[in-house]
């Protein structure tokens, strides 16, 4: 490229890939590029995002994609219909409402569990992982030792405790959830800082004058997003499961809120003869924690190839 | 193994080593038990319910209430209140179950049996398959059976417990009646049968009731195999990877050049060294059990203390469900720092340090 009378033939991939990026934005291209094909490389990984894209889309679209009601049923000529009756292509509970249309708006509660989770516990564990990695001496042994205690705990019988104490309900599910979800990514943050805290650029940031908050928030979370990222999507799986059981033991969300685990709860009565109450949303609960699952696993081994196949 | 005499100098730094091991132990124990005990006490305070107005009614008079209240030391400081309550419970006193109409520690000493025995057949389960399983996939790694532990292990993560427990209800003892229904035991022995420590597996041998034996068996393989499977999941990807982490070491590429067979390889070199942390797993899926029991117990009307839980929060009997939490964390809490303990024990690379 040295002559500019002989302008090569640069495909997209070549300037994507190039050693030498003329600018930031380019080079950051690059880089997500070599992270996508990694990623696109594990079909597994792929049929999770698939799942999760899936999902969203469905619970984006629920009003439009659901052929019935969530809640009201029909009584009289529909209840307890088995899978692939004529309209009701999942049957019919109880009620008379149509499984299908139960599961498509249950999808809302479920990506909407999964996301608060993931928004108040994951920055809380950044924060405190960061400052704690970062400050050192007794900040960083007094967090680090509540951050063990909280992790110390078993995370569903403190879930338990919790919603016990605020009251069964879908709100109190999720501040019990995140209350027990976020040691692990202070733990990794922790990790992380330790990492880089002493590293020639921070030395850099801090000689023009950075202050600790501005060194933390700038310089040292964006270090530690990758693994974090890597392990809240692994931890989703974990998180609908946990949901899924406090519905099903009465405690997350209440009749008649279709969610999957207290659809579950519903069905477990007519369980001998009309098996597909229970069947269905037991199965949609194991897919879409299975995409989080294979999402996660593909993630961590583009974004971080020293754990690949573990 | 040769045996290395060790010098005195160092003996005395290993037992010095070991001495501050358990003093770390100790207060890791202790501080990690006063937080959970901190947390129970701000989650019984942020009740909704008002104590006091639960004992005496809503519409006993005022000074009945107050003076209730001050029996019940409600009218002292947070601090104090704190304090009270730290005593009662490491005394073992959680207060009167309002379900049972027993003291709570009596109701948990009675059921906890119930949930050692299930928790303990399917972490037998468990490692007895997963160790063996994740053995033979790193070892041929990319084989079927590779594949086969990497399904397993991941509809293990993906799968509601509760579910699989309701479908495999509905399969083995509703459809197929290969197992006895919900329970520990068929009504026909639950009065003629006395336990000794509670574990009726334990117990009917010891009495030599083959019988009863028979039975308890068919009563607990059903949720034993399914918490069995859940440790399965997650022991076989550990050890896989534990594996795969020996098997790149230069001791195995000496082992080979020795012309040691493969066989005695795997399962006489690697294993042994992937054994000290594998043993930490073990524990940890464990305590992990301890408490996923609440779900399993649930579906199989299992007698347990996760059943004793759900029930009490069924009824608001806070004293109850707090005191449960106390004992499940607390036996979580030790088997976590013991773990830790036995990996500092059984690893010489740690000592060195």
């Amino acid at each position: 490229m040295t002559d500019p009378s002989l302008p090569a033939p640069e495909s997209w991939r070549d300037w994507l890939l190039t050693a030498e990026p003329h600018s930031r934005h380019q080079a950051r291209l690059g880089r997500a590029y070599v992270t996508w094909r990694r990623f696109s490389d594990n079909h597994l990984a792929v049929t999770g995002l698939l799942i999760i894209v899936a999902l969203v889309l469905v619970a984006v679209f629920a009003d439009v994609l659901a052929p019935h009601s969530a809640t009201f049923g029909n009584l009289a000529g529909a209840r307890l219909l088995p899978p692939g009756s004529p309209g009701f292509l999942l049957g019919t509970d109880d009620q008379g409402r149509d499984i299908l249309s139960r599961l498509i708006v249950g999808s809302r509660i479920t990506l909407a569990v999964v996301a608060l989770v993931a928004i108040i516990a994951a920055p809380v564990g950044l924060l405190i992982g960061t400052v704690a990695g970062f400050a050192g001496g007794y900040v960083d042994a007094v967090l680090m030792r509540i951050t063990d205690i909280f992790l110390a705990f078993p995370k569903l019988i403190l879930a338990l405790a919790f919603v016990a104490a605020l009251g069964p309900g879908i709100e109190n599910a999720v501040i019990a959830i995140a209350l027990t979800s976020w040691p692990p990514y202070a733990r990794l943050a922790r990790a992380e800082t330790l990492g880089v805290r002493n590293s020639d650029y921070i030395a850099a940031v801090r000689l023009m004058g950075a202050s600790p908050a501005r060194i933390v928030v700038r310089h040292i979370m964006p270090m530690c997003l990758s693994s974090l990222i890597v392990r809240v999507t692994l931890d989703m799986a974990g998180i609908i499961l946990t949901a899924a059981g406090l519905g099903f033991l009465g405690l997350g969300a209440q009749p008649p809120m279709p969610e999957w685990g207290t659809m579950i709860a519903s069905g477990r009565r007519f369980i001998l003869d009309q098996w597909w109450v229970v069947t269905m949303p037991g199965l949609a609960i194991l897919v879409v924690s299975l995409g989080f699952n294979l999402l996660g696993d593909g993630l961590r081994d583009s974004l971080d190839p020293r754990e690949a196949g573990r | 193994m040769t045996a290395i005499e060790a010098s005195k100098p160092a003996r005395r730094r290993r037992a010095r080593g070991l001495a501050v091991n358990f003093g770390r132990f100790a207060i890791m124990l202790a501080t990690t038990v006063l937080g959970l005990l901190a947390v129970t006490f701000f989650i019984g305070r942020v009740v909704p319910i008002d104590p006091v107005l639960a004992i005496v009614g809503d519409r006993a008079p005022a000074a009945v209430v107050e003076r209730v209240r001050e029996q019940m030391g409600f009218n002292l400081p947070l601090w104090q209140q704190f304090v009270v309550y730290l005593r009662q419970a490491l005394t073992g006193d959680f207060g009167v179950s309002v379900l049972t109409t027993n003291p709570v520690m009596d109701d948990i000493l009675r059921v906890f049996p119930a949930t050692l025995e299930l928790a303990t057949v399917g972490t037998l389960i468990g490692a007895g398959l997963g160790v063996p399983l994740g053995v033979v996939a790193a070892v041929r790694r990319g084989s079927i059976a590779d594949q086969i532990a990497r399904v397993i292990g991941l509809i293990g993560y993906s799968v509601p417990i509760f579910w699989l427990a309701l479908l495999s209800l509905l399969l083995f003892y509703a459809k197929l009646k290969w197992v006895a229904y919900p329970g520990r035991l068929d009504v026909a022995y639950e009065y003629t049968f006395t336990p000794i420590t509670g574990l009726y597996l334990v117990d009917a041998a010891w009495t030599r009731q083959w019988d009863v034996l028979w039975d308890a068996f068919r009563h607990i393989i059903l949720p034993g195999a399914l918490l069995g499977y859940f440790s399965l999941a997650y022991i076989s990807r550990m050890t896989r990877s534990f594996m795969l982490n020996e098997l790149g070491q230069e001791y195995v590429v000496a082992a080979r050049a020795k012309g040691l067979s493969e066989g005695r390889i795997v399962w006489f070199h690697a294993l042994r060294n992937a054994a000290v942390p594998l043993v930490t797993v073990i524990a940890l899926s464990y305590a992990g059990l301890l408490e996923g029991a609440v779900l399993t117990e649930t579906v199989f009307s299992w007698p347990g203390i996760g059943l004793y839980i759900t029930n009490s929060l069924q009824n608001a009997d806070m004293n109850a469900v707090l005191g449960g939490t106390i004992v499940i964390g607390s036996v979580f809490i030790a088997i976590n720092l013991f773990s830790d303990l036995l990996y500092r024990l059984l690893d010489p690379r740690t000592r060195a340090r």
